[in-house]
């Protein structure tokens, strides 16, 4: 058994958590105190990968960042960058699909933080970097470790953004869902059960992680 | 040196005005809840950013809207303790006190500075616990000492016993009427319970609707509130609208009674306090009938209305001792309001 599937699953659905991680978290703290126009824009833009079907993402994905595409002509020109077909394009795809589980949760953490804890903090001298850090940050740490694994398992299931935009090339872009696809499609249900006891093993020990992590949150 | 401040800020159905002027002692800002003082207390810190006006404390401009000045809350060393103190959740008690310490000392005399807070406050046994494990006394004191230990040069309460149960209220009071004789700046307490601003502060400004409507000693402003909410905030409760009969008289309408009282100009409302009428004859005397007697554990309190009075008119209560009222008690009573009970209020 080719075990490449399982190495691109875990380093697409990393890689993307990771991005998405930074990002959700920026744009949930800035977001969080614009005026409210502006944030009912920002929010409905960027929540709408999560009720978009995902195909419709790949379509919309294609259409900006396909060869033939102005942005993805101009990349592929400029630095022979090829924005389809390949691994990384799964992990665009993946992140688009995942940012808004990621942002929301953080809002949500965000909004419910007591803001007169920041105050307190900056008539005691605090610098807003500390504040940030080391008050804001640790008391919406549930929320941001929630919106994490969210994203993480939520990466790791992508299929529909990503057989569209990266496709199945076996040993270069085929994740563990496209493989159990296409090993379906030709009969080869055998070797389909293997990679789906190794997603259900995967999934197991996220979902066992995320008990660890809430009881010790619970601890503290 | 002392605090002055001007400032106005505007909301879409508020506007916070404020002009005052403290030095040394407690000025307590007496108001009802949503009249202002906690944001005024947010202006002078630096949390609020008021649409223009000026701050100087203590010779250094905070605030200046036609100099554009305007200092961060961290440049400020103002001590402003929260209604619910603000803790640092996740810090222990030492932690959140070394929040406090100033940055420009070395690490040893931060430590230092946090032992002597953590002491002072008596909390030095609490200090490796979480403020969740904490009680509400408790926390107040981590509040007050990590606030000490940042050396402000103001010390801005705001309600500061509210969050905790009446048994232990009184108890912090004293902590914290300890703690303010030793501070050596301008302490600006907010509450609305005037036992308290009596008991605590030596000058009184009350607020309403955004603004400064009295502001004086403390004896000054209880003994002439200026206005029927200050009047109400000192604790009040008799309070009937007025007409001008002549030079000498004054008819009290919702009393249904005429008094001789010569009226200041513009005065249109009476208050009396309930302690303050007296049995028997003497200037201002009605006969009243008795029309309710309520209990209190300490005293009693009458309900009458002047026989004079029409049935609409509204009753007057009368606070007494318990002995006083056992030696009186009767269906029908004569009482008399005296002068100096006698609180002329406008709006």
């Amino acid at each position: 058994m080719d075990l490449f599937p399982l190495w691109n699953s875990l380093r697409i659905a990393g890689l993307s958590t990771a991005l998405i991680f930074f990002a959700g978290i920026l744009s949930a703290y800035y977001i969080a105190r614009c005026p409210r126009i502006i944030k009912g824009i920002l929010d409905g833009v960027l929540t709408l990968p999560l009720v978009l079907p995902p195909t419709v993402v790949g379509f919309l994905l294609l259409r900006l960042l396909g060869p033939r595409r102005p942005l993805g002509a101009w990349l592929l020109q400029q630095f022979g960058l090829r924005m389809t077909m390949t691994w990384w394009s799964a992990v665009i795809a993946t992140s688009v699909v995942i940012f808004p589980l990621m942002y929301r949760t953080c809002r949500g953490a965000f909004e419910s933080f007591d803001e007169t804890l920041a105050a307190a903090g900056q008539t005691l001298g605090l610098s807003n970097t500390y504040i940030f850090w080391r008050i804001r940050m640790p008391q919406c740490r549930p929320g941001i470790l929630a919106g994490t694994v969210l994203a993480f398992a939520r990466a790791l299931g992508e299929y529909g953004a990503t057989s569209m935009i990266a496709g199945y090339t076996p040993g270069r872009t085929a994740t563990i869902s496209t493989t159990v696809y296409q090993l379906w499609r030709t009969n080869d249900d055998a070797l389909a059960f293997r990679w789906v006891l190794v997603n259900m093993g995967i999934s197991l020990l996220v979902l066992i992680a995320v008990n660890l992590l809430e009881k010790r949150e619970r601890r503290r | 040196m002392g605090l002055s401040v001007d400032v106005e800020k505007r909301f879409r159905d508020f506007t916070l005005c404020v002009r005052l002027e403290t030095e040394k002692g407690t000025l307590a800002l007496l108001g009802a809840s949503g009249c202002g003082k906690s944001l005024t207390l947010r202006c002078i810190a630096g949390i609020e950013k008021p649409d223009r006006g000026r701050i100087v404390l203590d010779g250094v401009t905070l605030l200046d809207s036609e100099r554009r000045i305007w200092l961060a809350p961290q440049e400020r060393h103002v001590g402003l303790m929260f209604q619910h103190y603000a803790l640092f959740p996740q810090m222990t008690v030492a932690q959140n006190v070394m929040c406090g310490a100033r940055r420009s000392l070395r690490s040893a005399q931060r430590e230092k500075a946090v032992r002597e807070a953590l002491e002072r406050m008596g909390i030095a046994h609490l200090r490796d616990r979480l403020p969740g494990q904490l009680s509400g006394g408790e926390q107040q004191r981590t509040a007050l000492a990590r606030i000490l230990v940042s050396e402000p040069r103001i010390l801005m309460l705001d309600e500061p016993f509210s969050a905790l149960d009446s048994h232990l209220r009184f108890r912090m009071e004293q902590e914290m009427r300890a703690v303010i004789r030793d501070f050596e700046g301008p302490v600006l307490l907010v509450s609305h319970d005037r036992d308290e601003v009596y008991r605590m502060a030596d000058r009184v400004a009350v607020m309403e609707n955004g603004r400064i409507r009295r502001i004086g000693t403390r004896d000054e402003v209880f003994r002439d509130p200026g206005t029927r909410t200050g009047c109400m905030l000192t604790g009040c409760k008799n309070i009937s609208r007025v007409r001008v009969l002549d030079a000498g008289h004054a008819m009290a309408t919702d009393w249904g009674i005429t008094l001789a009282l010569p009226l200041r100009p513009g005065t249109d409302a009476l208050g009396i306090r309930m302690h303050s009428i007296r049995p028997g004859p003497g200037e201002n005397t009605f006969r009243c009938r008795v029309t309710g007697v309520v209990e209190n554990p300490f005293s009693y309190t009458v309900m009458l209305r002047p026989l004079a009075a029409p049935g609409s008119s509204e009753t007057i209560g009368w606070e007494m001792e318990k002995p006083v009222w056992k030696a009186l008690r009767a269906e029908e009573i004569t009482v008399h309001f005296p002068m100096d009970g006698l609180l002329q209020l406008k709006g």
